[in-house]
């Protein structure tokens, strides 16, 4: 079997199905006796075979949304549904990993995933042993299989529950914050991980922080604030509000901007404080041609850079730059 | 990518795992070829046993429990050499006495003396846990979204709670039978009431004895497993349970509240010793059994209840 991945530069393009989604909400709310609203009519539609991207600063709504997917906390108002099914046959198609590793630390690793495969009424225990294994194996665990959860490591027990995850052949993968406190190595493992599944036609759902991690691996997003969603859709739709920009390098600044003007870039902006760079909107132009432009007219160019917006732009201007968390 | 592509690329009922160099190498490739069998996930009817198996195992192998066990078992040995200490002194009568006499006399004997507060505790422990301890633990989340199932998560608890009880009521019987047969003579028992019946009976009233004290250790079950299901804190609940317990003893001790005894379980308890009448008075020992089966009926109704609508934020 060929394990198809994106390549790293070009994970947004890949197009879903249509008309074929593994969640869908309608006007989903949450609100806590206390009279907290976490989750406010959420309508989000998560493509089958995307990888999802689920943001949100602290306290947005994330992991109650996420709850109320699968069935552990029963939503006030609104309707929802997971691959198209009645809940109970929903889930064992689902993995999941909820709000960190939470696991019986007096038994092993493997011990841990054979009890919650156990728990599982369609995983046959006559193959609980390979798929522990095989498991455990994916998560590079194998070795610590024997170890007492209580003797591993924050990084290991991350691993043990995106192991718990992966016990059964999942159609969905909702993992909340699956990198939290793994080391670079694991991060790395992770998104891998998560492509490699996703390149096996398996949708997943994963909720982060880490706007880079989500940019890298995630075919579509969606944004929470304060429970409720400002945006949803491909990496390559939120981008494209932002417009792509190019940087021009050089002590001659005032002639790059008449260049760049000339050449019929729009907003060129000059130098605010010692930077010695103008920028202008990229549009339909070529780098390569700007570079040339520049250096018939005699720029001289000491560096020249296409800016893309990233997420991180998105999201900072959907959530705002605040750092206190809204309710 | 087209959903049919990626379809055609899953290998089916198989975890999806990409056939590395070093899985394929290590996997022998008589069982490479083979797959589970595709399709839908279906219910299978022995996952029930399986889930009950693993609440067992965890039980069964968890120190604490097992230390718990140990310390019932010590009791009857404790009594058994204590009463044979008085016994050599002087003759004595009653309970004592017939304890003395006869090695099975040994058995209901702990019973009378644990039925009322140590093994209490030994089943409030393990039903106040059963899903106040994975609340607490955060397993309970991972458990229903495997999923477990609410109904058949709680069943599971609860039955496991009454295996637990009916351990606890076989270990202090078996403990005190073996003290009894070291310590004491072996023969006819003689009742209380003066009438004689043989070691086979008496063997048989012992059974019916641990049916009658099990089944009223896993009401006790029931109703810690139902404040099991209202707190994310086990000692919370096994507390509570405790409390009740103790309470109870109270209120059966003011002779003000005698109209409310019948309808309290340290009451019915007690009542075993209906095996010790000749004839059995095995009315006595039916309404204490029917007193049980109520309060399983209204705790696992409360536990129901409350479990299967709960919000489960742990
Ligand atoms: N059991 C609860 N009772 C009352 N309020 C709650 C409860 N659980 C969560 N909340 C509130 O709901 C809101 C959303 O919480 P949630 O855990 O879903 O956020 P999140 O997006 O997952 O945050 P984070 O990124 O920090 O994990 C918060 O304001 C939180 O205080
Ligand atoms: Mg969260």
């Amino acid at each position: 079997m060929t394990v198809v991945t994106h390549e790293a530069g070009a994970p947004f393009g890949a197009a879903p199905p249509s008309g074929d989604s593994a969640i869908v909400t309608q006007g989903l709310t949450k609100r806590f006796p206390g009279g907290q609203v976490a989750v406010d009519a959420l309508d989000l539609t998560v493509p089958r075979g995307s990888v999802f991207g689920f943001l949100g600063p602290n306290g947005s709504g994330k992991t109650t949304t996420i709850r109320m997917l699968l069935g552990l906390v029963a939503p006030t108002a609104g309707e929802y549904s997971v691959l198209g099914l009645p809940l109970a046959d929903a889930l064992p198609r689902v993995g999941a990993l909820v709000e960190g590793p939470a696991f019986y630390p007096y038994l092993s690793g493997e011990a841990n995933l054979y009890r919650f495969d156990a728990a599982d009424p369609t995983a046959p225990g006559g193959t609980a042993k390979k798929r522990v294994a095989e498991a455990l194996e994916r998560v590079g665990l194998s070795a610590a299989a024997g170890k007492r959860f209580r003797n591993y490591s924050l990084g290991m027990r991350q691993r043990l529950a995106i192991a718990a995850a992966l016990l059964g052949p999942r159609e969905l993968l909702i993992l909340d914050e699956p990198t939290n406190g793994l080391d670079p190595q694991g991060t790395r493992e992770v998104r891998a991980l998560v492509k490699e599944i996703a390149a096996d036609g398996t949708t997943v759902f994963v909720s982060s922080h880490l706007l880079t991690e989500v940019e890298q691996m995630c075919t579509h997003a969606a944004i929470m604030r304060a429970g409720n969603l400002v945006a949803q859709g491909t990496i390559a739709s939120l981008n494209g509000g932002l417009t792509t920009r190019v940087r021009v390098e050089t002590p001659d600044v005032a002639d790059a901007a008449r260049v760049l003007g000339t050449l019929g870039l729009a907003d060129v902006r000059m130098p605010d404080g010692g930077a010695a760079a103008v920028t202008a909107d990229l549009g339909a132009h070529a780098p390569e041609d700007i570079n040339a432009a520049l250096v018939r007219e005699g720029v001289a160019v000491r560096g020249l850079a296409v800016v893309r917006p990233s997420l991180e732009d998105v999201f900072v201007g959907l959530t705002g730059e605040g750092f206190d968390v809204d309710g | 990518m087209s959903t049919a592509e990626t379809q055609e690329r899953r290998t089916p009922g198989l975890v999806p795992v990409a056939e590395t160099m070093r899985t394929a190498e290590r996997r022998p490739s008589s069982e490479s070829g083979q797959s589970e069998p595709a399709g839908p996930p279906v219910r299978l009817a022995s996952a029930f046993w399986r889930l009950l198996g693993s609440e067992l195992g965890l039980t069964f192998r968890r120190p604490r429990n097992q230390v718990m066990l140990a310390v019932v078992a010590c009791v009857p040995v404790l009594i058994g050499i204590a009463l044979r200490i008085a016994s050599a002194d002087e003759a004595v009568g009653g309970l004592i006495g017939s304890v003395a006499g006869n090695s099975l006399m040994l058995t209901f004997a702990s019973f009378s003396f644990l039925v009322l507060l140590l093994m209490p505790i030994a089943v409030s422990v393990v039903g106040g846990d059963s899903i106040a301890g994975e609340a607490g633990a955060g397993t309970l989340r991972y458990l229903l979204a495997a999923p477990a199932g609410r109904t058949r998560l709680l069943v599971v608890k609860y039955l496991n709670a009454v295996v637990f009880a009916y351990a606890t009521t076989v270990v202090v019987a078996l403990s005190a039978l073996v003290t009894g047969l070291v310590l004491f003579p072996v023969g006819p028992v003689t009742l209380l009431s003066g009438s004689t019946i043989s070691v086979a009976e008496g063997l048989l009233r012992i059974l019916v004895t641990v049916g009658y004290v099990g089944a009223g250790m896993a009401a006790l079950a029931a109703v810690a497993v139902a404040l099991s299901t209202f707190t994310e804190v086990s000692i919370g609940a096994i507390a509570a349970t405790m409390i009740l317990v103790i309470v109870t003893q109270v209120l059966r001790a003011i002779p003000q509240l005698e109209a409310i005894t019948p309808y309290l379980l340290p009451s019915w308890w007690t009542k075993f010793d209906a095996v010790l009448r000749s004839p059995v008075d095995f009315g006595s020992l039916g309404q204490g059994l029917l007193v049980f089966g109520a309060y399983i009926l209204l705790f696992g109704s409360i536990a129901w209840a409350r479990f299967s609508g709960k919000d489960i934020t742990s």
